[in-house]
């Protein structure tokens, strides 16, 4: 019998500990299967963050390097600078990379720091149980948020995209979603345009993918998927901010 | 081999290149700036990264991630940027990672001030950060001393999987004096099989982690670290013994401080005052065993600090209630005179005659 849908070399036979329709998990197979189609398993090097995803370590079938809170792009830096010649990525959720880990971020892309980050922006402190993130909608409720996000007490929500886009060491920033298949398939082709911005030593790259937290949303799998469509869309717009001169 | 002078955090950038250290990460401050400020000059020449890094708080992530990836790697800040780096250090202890980082310490609390200061005694000798763990703490009195520290932390930092400090100060870090670089005694250094530098498709992948959510794991986790720094405790305690055979007071210093102290010493002897000296060189693990071999003849123990008092605590527990313990210590940048130190030893043995 032929084969036609396998594990993805990129991932190892570990059963994932996401949540019942989280897309954690779907972000994790399109990075797993670009680290193979790209042949650099054997020279990456993926640093996982804290937040749901701090099990990452167990799941990318490659070296691993767990950080602490936010600081995974400085890992990565340390990891990048003593081994150019290796492939970096880091994979982080957004109270990780946009709150506690905003200096960290902002430096390696200023840097031009060669590393690639999978940035998991689910408008949510997932992990924590719900609280409220830089990331959270006006009006979208939270456990720190019961009456939901308000701008005068909490800011807008803020876009890390664009604020990295100003920053001319990022070479590759891209917004993509992974709520049906279209938008997976796109998710993909930005995933893989960013290690190969890597592989070039065009500088930092990163993928902004809207996720879902059906789990602390209190919607069931394919409302969830809705509502990031019909909510987080509009204020977080897909598409290409940048990428290195002569780029696809 | 021919001695150059060399002002001090210049010789110990100097050293941790000898001992083949080619990156380092930092955040500018003052009094340690002529350390980052040589590696940035020096590194290049030999292949190797200095990178200034946003703040302490990166640097010592970046340390993190390169010692993951089996490099030997330095890091240098001033006490608020060591507190900085705690969450670094915590997470490197845990994750069993050797790195090296020197901390050339000012007044505090908070900004304090820039001047020459011993009170981060409890910050590095207690494992500043969260969780069960230590550290080895150096603390060099003279610039050769910091020279052969320095090399020697790095063959500990590797041999025991764990960060090392060296603590100095601002007194001995804008110090000129003449050094040598000597190699370290030879240590068997075990193979870095566990670094993240890719599989090349050859072994399964490798993890750096400090994560273990099972209650029974990271018990087991704890109880392997503190056997580590039971052996290291059993191995690597360096102390020294000045002028003690026949001592009536015994004074306690370390790093600059004991400089000042030896001073005394010589002047309380030339008046016909037996003192002796016990100085740490490690001050963890702390040199307890010292004060078993204090003589007969002590009659009490005085602590010179650059602090309120941290190290006292350190020994008393020592000393186990045997003889009495005076301290002696000025704090805020403010630097013990021999004089003073010598009034207070004359205080004491009067009181206790
Ligand atoms: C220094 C520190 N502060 C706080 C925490 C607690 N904490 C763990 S995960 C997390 C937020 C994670 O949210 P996010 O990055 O959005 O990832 P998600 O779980 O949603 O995937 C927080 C605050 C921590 N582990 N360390
Ligand atoms: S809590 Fe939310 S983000 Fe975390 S695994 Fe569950 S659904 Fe996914």
């Amino acid at each position: 019998m032929a084969v036609v849908f396998g594990r993805t070399k990129g991932l190892t036979e570990k059963q994932t500990h996401y949540c019942p329709g989280c897309t954690h998990g779907i972000i994790h197979r399109l990075v797993g299967e670009v680290l193979e189609e790209l042949d650099i398993l054997g020279k990456a090097i993926g640093v996982a963050p804290v937040g749901c995803s701090v099990f990452a370590y167990e799941y990318f079938n490659c070296d691993m390097h767990e950080a602490a809170h936010g600081r995974a792009p400085a890992v990565a830096t340390g990891i990048k600078r003593v081994l150019p010649e290796s492939v970096v990525f880091t994979y982080q959720g957004d109270g990780d990379l946009a709150a506690i880990g905003t200096a960290e971020i902002v430096h390696a892309a200023h840097r031009g720091e060669k590393i690639t980050t999978i940035f998991v922006n689910n408008t949510i402190y997932g992990m924590t149980g719900g609280q409220m993130a830089p990331t959270t909608l006006i009006g979208q409720k939270a456990t720190t948020a019961p009456e939901g996000r308000k701008e005068e007490l909490a800011g807008k929500p803020i876009k890390m995209s664009e604020l990295l886009a100003t920053i001319d060491g990022a070479a590759f920033v891209e917004r993509v979603s992974v709520h049906n298949v279209a938008n997976i398939r796109k998710a993909k082709k930005a995933i893989k345009g960013a290690f190969e911005t890597q592989l070039a030593g065009a500088g930092f790259s990163i993928v902004e993918v809207l996720s879902t937290c059906p789990t602390n949303w209190g919607l069931t799998p394919p409302r969830a998927m809705k509502w990031l469509e019909e909510n987080m869309i509009p204020y977080y717009p897909l598409g290409n901010l940048r990428r290195p001169e002569g780029g696809k | 081999m021919t001695k150059v002078l060399m002002k001090g955090n210049e010789a110990l950038g100097a050293a941790a290149i000898k001992a083949g250290c080619k990156y380092f990460f930092g955040y500018p401050i003052t009094p340690q700036s002529e350390l980052p400020e040589f590696m940035a000059r020096e590194l290049p020449k030999i292949g190797g990264v200095f990178l200034q890094a946003e703040s302490e708080i990166a640097a010592i992530n970046m340390v993190y991630g390169a010692a993951g990836a089996g490099e030997r790697v330095l890091t240098s800040s001033s006490s608020l940027g060591i507190a900085l780096k705690q969450e670094g250090i915590s997470y490197i202890a845990g994750a069993e990672l050797p790195c090296v980082i020197i901390n050339i310490s000012r007044g505090g609390p908070g900004l304090g001030n820039i001047q020459p200061s011993q009170s981060d005694y409890f910050m590095v000798t207690r494992g500043g950060g969260n969780g069960d763990y230590r550290h080895p703490a150096y603390a060099p009195a003279t610039v050769q001393e910091a020279v052969d520290l320095t090399m020697e932390a790095f063959n500990v930092a590797d041999y025991y999987r764990t960060p090392v400090i060296i603590q100095g100060d601002g007194m001995l870090g804008q110090m000129m004096e003449p050094v040598e670089f000597n190699e370290p005694k030879k240590r068997d250094l075990p193979p870095k099989d566990w670094a993240t530098k890719g599989t090349g498709g050859k072994r399964e992948p490798n993890i750096v982690t400090s994560l273990l959510l099972a209650t029974q794991d990271l018990e087991d986790h704890n109880w392997k670290l503190d056997r580590k720094y039971k052996e290291i405790e059993k191995n690597e305690v360096m102390y020294e013994m000045y002028r003690m055979e026949d001592a009536e007071i015994v004074l306690v210093a370390y790093g600059t401080t004991s400089r000042i102290v030896k001073n005394a010493i010589e002047t309380l002897r030339e008046e016909g005052i037996k003192a002796g000296l016990i100085r740490p060189i490690t001050i963890w693990p702390y040199p307890s065993k010292a004060f078993d071999e204090i003589p007969d003849s002590a009659k009490a123990i005085l602590t010179v600090e650059m602090s309120t008092g941290q190290m006292l605590d350190d020994v008393k527990i020592a000393n186990e209630g045997r003889l009495p313990v005076y301290f002696y210590g000025r704090t805020g940048g403010m630097v013990p005179t021999p004089d003073a130190v010598i009034a207070k030893a004359k205080e004491i043995l009067g009181g206790v005659e």
